[in-house]
């Protein structure tokens, strides 16, 4: 056999092992990272697991030079590095693909690959970078056009711009965080074929994720992280995933919630070419046309910006319609204030629920009763009866199982699932017509996102109408009656359920098939 | 014959001036323009062209040091610099609101040179001066000449700053970083880039311009210092960079506009233009480039499209 060749095709020197020993991240109130060892070799994909604040991004961002770690030290071919920034990182070979893209979208692909170049002098020499750039994109299967705006391209290809941007700066070892978050199932399988290749070649990769299935499918070791701390590091060879689900959780978890058969009611929301804008004034509803019966789930897939925030937003009150229409119950609602959609019935858990679900800095209490505030059984005359918001309060906490020191404390210190599930528990209780859940369980631990799939399917078998909007294709096909797929502010096609299989729904996610 | 050739003459001055007026609105606009691009509102702009002013025609007058214009150009750089790296501090390193910063330094650009006026010049200063170059042949030209090549050198330098800028921006590494920091500081930072050097250098580049902006205002254009003598040119500067959709040439077309609408009040004042047999009552065409400023950022709708997505906005590591 030929020995291994030191330098990569991108022109850095592959990093035969990196490793971090002992790392202990504190931020107030968190232990983030409890003594965590972690390493990863070249030609290894070293899958890294966890649920949301497991420890993994911390652990990853000290990797890249973003935080600085309390104990502990990195080590490169056993020599001990340290990284102040990520110029640091990035000098050293490490690169990082982040959930959220590091891109600016304002500037064209090239000018992005160019901005991350030290060594270029004062003037730009983008001829050169455009060329390189197309020889990597050729050589790794990565379609790019060099010269669009970041802005126009979809979310995949923004993907591929970074995974050829970090190959750009002779990244020898790639951190991919939750890579396939936002990608179509066809998209996962192209990127996977490049992270492949990449491995042969010789670069070490750090593949983050959540999605079970995918780490089984690429890695070929697999570390757990649980509370800030390392469960177990496993060899990828006959690993059940659930086995996996229980070293993250620590017990058993039930991936399909029960959901019996219902008999579906008469129509409760009809939304018929509805059209609006986005924040930047272009069309993003294109004549949307939908409806919901009582007791039925209408779940909306698509990959995230193709119109599904605004559709909710629109039904909600929150963004104004530029035509068509919204019936709820038979009457329309799109001349409505928020609050009288409200009282005719609407629930909203909405995407974003630290900045449009609740206030931070209110007690839970207050936050349980935003938006019944002026209701008469909170009242005494014009005054609060605060012995009455205590009992609703926490009777909502009891009922929804909330982990909360009380009712009085700040709804900034709870987790992200318990912040949900009392939005969820304080729109349940007005007992609505129309539920849109947008995103319910994004970002929320794998036990409450559990329960919140399972008060969702309650709320179906009770004649509640379910408008499901999800990035989560697995949750769509778990939960949905029937499944809409939004592609550039378009419904390109609704199928039932048992049709839908998810290559058919990622080809329509594409826009590349309708139905 | 006569009357038509007076007309002439009087167009042709009164272009001439608009171009030498545009002059300090160029450069505090450019100067805002960089420091905006990179993510930072700078509303000192108005305070460094005070301090610019008085320092350059103190320096360059007898109740100073007689010093050449030159001299007292590069002073007001200084001074603009300084005062640059101030608002820089504040805002970068600090994180403080920009908005509530800048005016702070307004305040202080406007007490400061007020009271130096008072001290080191009793409240009186005149100075040479300036002078007109004309361009060699170009200069010769039928009206055009006497119009855009008879001005002095900070005119030529103001309106030659235009083109560069937008070459800095578009063909430099730092312009290409000025931009990055503007619009996603944490993308910028992920490949490298210093936010905290490129918003420091791009924001005292912007004071050095706002100082030259004061200098030509009492060096070149006026030849003395009053209290407060800029009148608001440096918020219509920072407005302009608005009105202009962070775009050099833009911004220009914004200061001529300005400058003509500034002349404008005052050819119709000397030459008593009657509405109706009526004097124009001058104080209300002293408001209009002011008027003209609201009027223009209500109608620029191209401001929400292209704005830097992080301008006001303090750059933290690791938030998302």
């Amino acid at each position: 056999m030929m020995p291994p060749t030191t330098t990569l095709p991108s022109g850095h020197t592959r990093i035969e092992t990196a490793a971090l020993q002992g790392i202990s991240k504190r931020f107030p109130g968190v232990l983030a990272n409890d003594h965590v060892n972690f390493d990863v070799n070249a030609g290894e994909i070293h899958a890294l697991l966890g649920e949301n604040g497991a420890g993994k991004s911390t652990l990853m961002k000290i990797l890249y030079g973003l935080y600085q770690p309390d104990e502990g030290e990195i080590t490169l071919n056993g020599e001990v590095a340290r990284f102040h920034s990520p110029a640091d990182s990035l000098t050293a070979g490490i690169g990082m693909i982040h959930q959220h893209f590091m891109l600016v979208p304002t500037l064209t692909v090239t000018e992005n690959v160019a901005l991350g170049i030290r060594s270029g002098g004062p003037l730009l020499n983008l001829k050169q970078v455009r060329k390189r750039l197309i020889a990597l994109s050729d050589a790794y299967g990565l379609k790019i056009d060099p010269d669009v705006y970041v802005w126009q391209l979809s979310v995949g290809e923004q993907q591929r711009v970074e995974i050829v941007k970090a190959l750009y700066q002779g990244g020898a070892l790639i951190i991919l965080d939750e890579p396939t978050a936002v990608l179509t199932p066809q998209e996962v399988d192209e990127l996977f074929v490049t992270l492949r290749q990449m491995r042969d070649e010789g670069h070490s990769l750090i593949f983050i994720s959540h999605k079970l299935y995918e780490v089984q499918d690429l890695s070929d070791r697999i570390t757990v992280m649980r509370d800030g701390r390392v469960v177990d590091t496993i060899a990828n060879h006959g690993v059940e995933q659930r086995t996996l689900a229980r070293m993250m959780v620590g017990r058993d978890v039930q991936f399909q919630p029960d959901r019996p058969p219902v008999t579906v009611g008469e129509v409760k929301l009809a939304v018929r070419s509805l059209c609006a804008q986005n924040d930047r004034d272009l069309l993003a509803l294109k004549e949307v046309s939908l409806e919901i019966r009582a007791g039925e789930v209408l779940g909306i897939a698509g990959v995230s910006g193709n119109g599904q925030r605004e559709l909710a937003e629109c039904i909600a009150g929150l963004r104004p319609a530029t035509g068509g229409e919204v019936i709820l119950n038979g009457h329309s609602i799109l001349s409505l204030s928020v609050q009288e959609r409200l009282q005719s019935g609407l629930s909203f858990v909405p995407e974003e629920r630290n900045r449009h679900g609740t206030i931070g800095s209110f007690s839970v209490a207050e936050n349980a009763i935003l938006q019944n505030n002026d209701a008469p059984q909170f009242l005494n005359g014009p005054f609060y009866n605060f012995e009455a918001i205590r009992r609703y309060t926490v009777d909502l906490i009891q009922k929804f199982n909330i982990k909360t020191p009380g009712h009085e404390t700040l709804l900034k210190n709870l987790s992200g699932g318990n912040v949900q599930k009392l939005i969820l528990a304080r729109e349940l209780s007005r007992q609505p017509v129309l539920l849109i859940a947008a995103q319910p369980t994004r970002g929320v631990d794998i036990g409450a996102s559990e329960y919140i799939r399972g008060v969702l399917m309650q709320q179906r078998s009770s004649g509640v109408a379910i408008l499901l909007i999800s990035e989560d294709l697995d949750e769509i096909m778990a939960l949905s009656d029937r499944i809409a797929v939004m592609y550039e502010g378009e419904v390109v096609g609704v199928v039932d359920r048992d049709d839908a299989d998810v290559e058919t729904l990622g080809l329509m996610m594409a826009g590349a098939q309708r139905a | 014959m006569e009357s038509s050739r007076t007309l002439l003459d009087i167009l042709i001055a009164a272009s001439g001036l608009t171009l030498a007026a545009a002059t300090p609105f160029l450069f505090a606009a450019l100067g805002e323009l960089f420091a905006q691009r990179s993510g930072v509102l700078n509303l000192g702009v108005e305070g460094i062209m005070l301090m610019g002013a008085f320092t350059s025609v103190f320096v360059i007058s007898d109740k100073g040091f007689n010093a050449h214009p030159a001299v007292g150009l590069l002073v007001a750089m200084l001074v603009g610099a300084l005062m640059g790296l101030m608002m820089a501090f504040v805002s970068v390193t600090l994180q403080a609101e920009q908005g509530i910063s800048g005016i702070g330094l307004t305040l202080f650009g406007q007490g400061m040179s007020t009271l130096l006026f008072r001290v080191l010049a009793a409240g009186v200063i005149v100075a040479g001066g300036v002078e007109k170059i004309d361009l060699p042949v170009l200069s010769n030209l039928p009206v055009l000449g006497s119009i855009f090549f008879h001005q002095d050198i900070l005119t030529y330098a103001a309106f030659a700053l235009v083109p560069i800028s937008v070459w800095v921006l578009n063909r430099t590494t730092w312009g290409l970083q000025v931009r990055a920091v503007g619009q996603n500081p944490q993308a910028a930072d992920s490949m490298g880039v210093n936010v905290a050097r490129v918003r420091y250098s791009a924001v005292i580049l912007g004071g050095v311009l706002a100082g030259v902006a004061g200098a030509s205002l009492s060096m070149a254009l006026t030849g003395v210092f009053q209290e407060n003598m800029t009148a608001g040119r440096g918020f219509i500067a920072v407005a302009l960079v608005y009105f202009g959709g962070w775009s050099p040439w833009k911004v220009m077309a914004g200061a001529l506009l300005f400058s003509a609408a500034n002349n404008l009040q005052i050819w119709v004042q000397v030459l008593d233009v009657r509405v109706a047999g009526a004097a124009i009552p001058p104080n209300l065409l002293i408001m209009l480039p002011y008027v003209l400023t609201i009027v223009v950022l209500i109608f620029a709708r191209e401001r929400q499209r292209r704005e830097p997505a992080a301008l006001t906005k303090p750059f933290e590591r690791g938030e998302n």
